[in-house]
């Protein structure tokens, strides 16, 4: 079994061949198609976009309190 | 190395800011060479293809404006890019820009992971349902702060 709801079984076995045999609620599988198209179309969008929006937004994060404390900027 | 970028045009980065992404991102199977940027624009930065000049995203670290984020990515994909802790990774989320920039989204449900040393990525899909593929950056922001 894999979590509750997907199982695995052998199918058969034909010398060094095993055929396996997945069992998941369509739900399981769709849900993942869904959330993969999702994204997929989703960086399509952002690869779309011209380079001129981006400075559009300057200043909009500067303020009193400034952006919350995030993780360090040295990428190593 | 010279490379050439979408948002900068003709510009110089180091061998550190090369970023290999073995499966390519989701839409985006064939591109496997990137070069990191930071943007103009903090707290920006850019993945700029290597392969399609015209191809480049805007991306955001998630702890920016939400700091309770974490990926939830299947270990196993983890293991993929040699990432044994937190601590092996960096985190970005890829931003979408539209006309109304004020209104630009983060896509957490698909952050892309890369392993700091090897400089190895890839695009997971995280398992924790509170991640979207758009969330309002502006209006998480707000509330991030409110809250802190």
């Amino acid at each position: 079994m894999i979590g509750d709801q997907v199982e695995i079984s052998i199918v058969d076995i034909k010398g060094d061949q095993v055929k396996l045999g997945i069992n998941a609620p369509s739900q399981v599988k769709v849900y993942r198609r869904e959330v993969y198209t999702a994204i997929q179309e989703e960086n399509r969008a952002a690869a779309a976009a011209s380079p001129e929006r981006l400075p559009q937004i300057e200043g909009l994060f500067d303020g009193p309190s400034g952006p919350p404390e995030g993780p360090k900027k040295e990428k190593a | 190395m010279k490379v050439r970028t979408k948002p900068y045009g003709e510009m110089e980065i180091s061998d550190r800011q090369k970023i290999s992404f073995p499966r390519g991102i989701f839409g985006f199977e064939e591109l496997r060479e990137f070069a990191l940027l930071d943007a103009r624009q903090a707290p920006f930065y850019w993945l700029q293809s290597l392969q399609r000049v015209e191809i480049a995203f805007v991306l955001i670290e998630p702890h920016f404006f939400r700091p309770d984020y974490t990926p939830d990515v299947e270990p196993a994909e983890l293991q993929e890019i040699g990432i044994d802790s937190p601590d092996d990774m960096l985190v970005f989320a890829i931003v979408t820009i539209p006309e109304d920039s004020s209104r630009m989204t983060a896509n957490l449900q698909g952050p892309l992971l890369i392993n700091r040393r090897s400089r190895v990525g890839r695009q997971s899909i995280s398992a924790n349902p509170r991640w979207a593929v758009r969330h309002i950056i502006l209006e998480e922001l707000a509330l991030a702060k409110r809250g802190a």
